[in-house]
């Protein structure tokens, strides 16, 4: 039931608040989603959409976050790679 | 699929699982909150690599699973009203929701009988329908956490804006916050840090749980639903115990924000006040859902239908399905599981329901279908 689906910005069908839309695309798949509870989010932009609205825009900064920390395991003295 | 796939990465979810058993010095408890979190945990195999160092018990958090009966049947009662009465009401929800077995049946059973119901990806698109069909009156049943809930409070705004007064909603939203405190003050409790619902969190933010880390001296970290995600979230509460800390932690910044979807929440705010809720397998819950403002009543479906809810409610006795959701069984622990009870012929929500813990377990843990156990 929560799930939510990222799918990239790729037009504004209604640009009007507060009820704006936009088609979103999913792996290929277009759908247009309400855009009212993103109002900064622009084309291009990577939103999570629930239930057909878009709940948030995905961060492009703090989605690499988790492959700098997986960097810092590799670096870690105590790792031995052969052991995976 | 972008920002999918790379948290899918085996290679990564190994180093990152080893992490987990290196920082682990004694096997701890940790609660998954979210039934979209257990089905990856049980998808990626994830529940199974963990096993002996960490044990996860299964949340509550699937919205059609606690839905009580009492709204399952009230629906039914709805769906079927116009065979009775001049009402030609549509019924209209989430796929799931239109499965769960009820006193009755499930919904989709009931379309048998002449049930009119129809599954809708959106409370947005439930609007739409009732603005094509002026003359039948649709009804959406509005479940789902806080997550769920900006979408049918924006469905009743635009309705209420298009002038329509053939849209209605049954409201069983719940939050998930106050069943998490039920639990930690059950004196059965085993939970000793919890991964908080990363999409509940994306609108909610994660302020109010600091009071609850303070309260009960137990790490809460946020957490995604992807391979990595998860891992990463039970690293962080994992280290968070071996160092005697107790911390709310964010392990999904890419979606989750300290203070939440600031618009969301007024939506919410604007539509929905919170009250006590009947919980499926819970009971009770004080503050445990929302429901419709006084000006926003006539959108009020339970109140607009005056039904008596004449016939009795029937849970089924072999269901186990209360002490699965709160987390005091494992689903393999019931006798019903995969004999009598299937997700073709389901006793109880949770072996329907794409978040429910019999389901994750039905499909990915099951011998008889998967026997990766052996």
């Amino acid at each position: 039931m929560c799930l939510g689906i990222p799918g990239q910005v790729v037009k504004f069908t209604d640009a009007s608040k507060p009820y704006a839309q936009a088609e979103v695309e999913f792996d290929g798949v277009r759908r247009v989603c309400s855009m009212a509870c993103v109002p900064d989010a622009v084309v291009g932009d990577y939103v999570i959409v629930h239930a057909g609205i878009a709940i948030t825009r995905v961060d492009p900064e703090e989605a690499n976050r988790v492959f700098d920390e997986l960097a810092a395991i590799n670096e870690d003295a105590g790792w031995k790679d052969g052991q995976l | 699929m972008k920002f999918v796939d790379e948290y899918r990465d085996p290679i990564a979810a190994r180093k990152l699982l080893e992490s987990i058993r290196r920082s682990a010095s004694q096997r701890w408890t940790l609660m998954e909150v979210c039934g979209g979190q257990t089905h990856g945990l049980l998808r990626h195999g994830i529940e199974i690599e963990l096993e002996g160092t960490i044990e996860l018990i299964h949340g509550p958090g699937c919205p059609v699973c606690v839905t009580p009966l009492e709204s399952i049947d009230f629906a039914h009662e709805l769906a079927m009203l116009h065979t009775l009465s001049d009402h030609d009401v549509v019924l209209t929800s989430f796929g799931d929701m239109l499965r769960i077995p009820g006193s009755r049946g499930s919904l989709l059973d009931a379309q048998a009988q002449g049930a009119q119901v129809r599954t809708v990806y959106s409370p947005l698109d439930a609007v739409q329908l009732a603005k094509k069909n002026p003359n039948k009156e649709i009804v959406f049943f509005a479940v789902g956490f806080e997550t769920t809930a900006p979408a049918t409070a924006l469905a009743v705004k635009q309705a209420a804006e298009e002038g329509l007064d053939n849209f209605r909603l049954l409201v069983a939203h719940v939050r998930v916050q106050p069943a998490m405190e039920m639990l930690l003050q059950s004196p059965h409790n085993r939970v000793q840090a919890f991964l908080a619902a990363g999409h509940v969190c994306t609108v909610m933010g994660y302020a109010s749980y600091e009071s609850l880390v303070e309260k009960y001296q137990l790490p809460i970290v946020v957490t995604g639903f992807e391979p990595l995600d998860l891992l990463k979230g039970i690293l962080a509460c994992v280290r968070q115990l071996e160092a005697g800390q107790a911390r709310v932690e964010n392990a999904y910044a890419r979606s989750v924000h300290y203070e939440g979807n600031l618009q969301a929440q007024e939506i919410v705010r604007e539509v929905y006040e919170v009250g006590d809720r009947l919980w499926r397998g819970f009971g009770m819950i004080p503050n445990g859902g929302l429901q419709l403002r006084r000006q926003w009543r006539q959108f009020d479906a339970q109140q607009h239908y005056a039904l008596f809810g004449s016939l009795p409610i029937i849970e089924s006795r072999q269901c186990r399905s209360a002490d699965v959701l709160a987390g005091r069984i494992k689903p393999l622990d019931c006798a019903a599981f995969g004999n009598e009870c299937t997700p073709d012929a389901p006793l109880g929500a949770p072996m329907v329901s794409s978040e429910g813990a019999c389901a994750a377990y039905f499909r990915y843990r099951n011998p008889q279908v998967n026997p990766i156990d052996g």
